[in-house]
């Protein structure tokens, strides 16, 4: 019999989110497609609104007065988006590769699980990017690094925001099969209309920008601007972005983990795939 | 004292009105091979998911190696493992790629000693560097064979283990199976309908039909009881519900 220490099992193993990052960072390296389509989208987002802001700058002078609003608005979103779709991508690869059985009687927990794909969503977003972010620099003479320390707040309240709805999004796919992953790429664009990701949530009808403050995209948005137009740093509203995002957040883990433990109770990892 | 591999008691799966497995009970000593043996919609993946954690039973109870699945599940986890030609492995990752990821969820020490060693044991060594999804039905077979030794599991269960491979493949396997075994002491628990293979391997047999168990026993003796020849005469003879030479009643 084999010595019981070596089985011993540890409440959270960073070596199982080790393992499960490693699968995908495999899967990302043996695939140049896969890498191509993580910075196709941003820098066609990137391309297309920078000479939108170049024309806007010389018919607005609210663009003038900010050149770079709408390339900061992009690669923020793009943060959102890019964050989902990381963490919804790493669940649908199990799926696609109906890989989930074997996950789910190995010694993998789902935090473990979920921790793997919020690292694996960070993974793919700086590798989608950062190189477009650095190319606006050259091409549109416009660094989204001007932001300065504000951005890292923006960045990482953008990333919890993405995560949150990709987790939910995993959530739906698990109980309800393949069918729903095409939600991966659409359900986060329900978000966009109300978190004034190009305009101030003002211009919004007022029922709209009541539902608007309990995003916490709209807090960070506004708080883009603000910093973009010289009106300081506003620390309220990247507090509330922060309490939002945590909810969220701490909603969205809750919802995956209720989820996994239904599809235990009608047997849905029995006949996962395509 | 050291408790059996698995005890099951009175366990029962409900998906609605459809009684998947009907109020079962049964004991697998540790060091034994165990086939669940049934026809299709029998019970026995039904069971055998119950018995890995990712099935919860409607009522009832398992303990396995010691631990209640229900409520500490990931202490035993680290200790079984599992194969199924119906579960794939990822199509895209290379086997050497496959392996090192699972061998870091099971926590094996020195993955890579480790992998060598089962590529030589299932002689996969040409096949490391190649992704999993060009891998012909035998040679996956054996990758996720290898997958299920990596942590030297005390209990094994394999869900139809030879489905798909040759004869002379699904023999070697036996083969390795019954090696592991004398080698480790390991449990194994198979759930299949390959007849020989269940006569080869193992020690009991359980026969379910219909969610239940409707008998079991050595294969030796289930011959007996029912006077037939075969393990597939008694089973045809269960399946069919007919009464064995010997009396026997399913």
């Amino acid at each position: 019999m084999s010595d019981p220490s070596r089985h011993a099992a540890p409440l959270f193993s960073w070596r199982r989110v080790y393992a499960m990052v490693l699968r995908h960072v495999y899967l990302m390296r043996g695939s140049w497609t896969r890498i191509a389509e993580a910075i196709y989208w941003p820098l066609i987002n990137v391309v297309v609104w920078g000479f939108i802001s170049q024309f806007m700058a010389g018919h607005s002078d609210w663009v003038a007065r900010a050149s770079g609003v709408f390339l900061g608005a992009i690669m923020l979103w793009d943060v959102m988006f890019r964050g989902n779709l990381g963490v919804a991508l790493s669940f649908l690869e199990e799926m696609w590769s109906r890989n989930l059985g074997h996950l789910s009687v190995s010694p993998l927990r789902p935090l473990e699980l979920v921790t793997s794909m919020l690292c694996m969503s960070l993974i793919r977003l700086l590798v989608g990017m950062g190189p477009v972010a650095l190319l606006t620099i050259p091409l549109y003479h416009y660094s989204i690094f001007s932001l300065g320390l504000p951005l890292l707040a923006f960045f990482i309240n953008l990333l919890v925001t993405g995560w949150s709805v990709g987790l939910a999004v995993s959530a739906m796919v698990l109980r309800y099969g393949l069918g729903a992953e095409s939600l991966a790429w659409v359900l986060i664009f329900a978000l966009a209309p109300l978190c004034g990701i190009y305009y101030p949530i003002s211009v919004l009808p007022e029922w709209l920008q009541n539902i608007a403050w309990y995003l916490p995209p709209s807090h960070v948005f506004e708080g883009m601007r603000s910093v973009m137009f010289g009106q300081g740093f506003p620390l309220n509203e990247l507090l509330t972005a922060i309490a939002l995002n945590v909810i969220g957040l701490t909603a969205a883990i809750l919802l995956f983990l209720r989820v996994y433990h239904v599809a235990r109770v009608k047997g849905l990892f029995l006949g996962m795939g395509e | 004292m050291i408790p059996p591999a698995i005890e099951v008691t009175h366990l029962v799966k409900r998906y609605g009105d459809v009684v998947a497995v009907n109020d079962i009970s049964f004991t697998v000593a540790r060091g034994t091979t165990v086939a669940l043996l049934g026809g299709n919609g029998a019970g026995k993946t039904t069971t055998l998911s119950m018995l890995l954690g990712i099935l919860l039973p409607s009522s009832g109870q398992i303990r396995v190696l010691g631990e209640n699945m229900l409520t500490h599940r990931h202490r035993v986890l680290p200790k079984v493992n599992f194969s199924s030609p119906y579960v794939d492995l990822p199509h895209r990752l290379t086997v050497r790629e496959n392996l090192t990821v699972y061998a870091h969820l099971y926590a094996v020490p020195h993955p890579k000693k480790r992998i060598a060693l089962l590529a030589e044991m299932f002689d996969l060594a040409p096949l490391l560097s190649r992704p999993a999804g060009s891998l012909s039905a035998g040679q996956k077979t054996r990758v996720a064979l290898a997958k299920a030794l990596l942590n030297e599991p005390e209990l094994l269960m394999l869900d139809e283990p030879t489905a798909s491979l040759d004869p002379d493949t699904a023999d070697w396997v036996r083969g390795m199976f019954q090696d592991f075994q004398r080698r480790t002491g390991a449990t194994l628990l198979l759930a299949s309908h390959n007849m020989t293979e269940v006569e080869r391997l193992c020690d009991d047999v359980l026969v379910m039909k219909n969610g239940t168990i409707v008998d079991k026993g050595s294969p030796r003796a289930l011959l007996a009881r029912y006077d037939r020849p075969t393990l597939e005469d008694v089973f045809l003879d269960i399946a069919r519900d007919r009464r064995g030479k010997g009396g026997a009643i399913p």
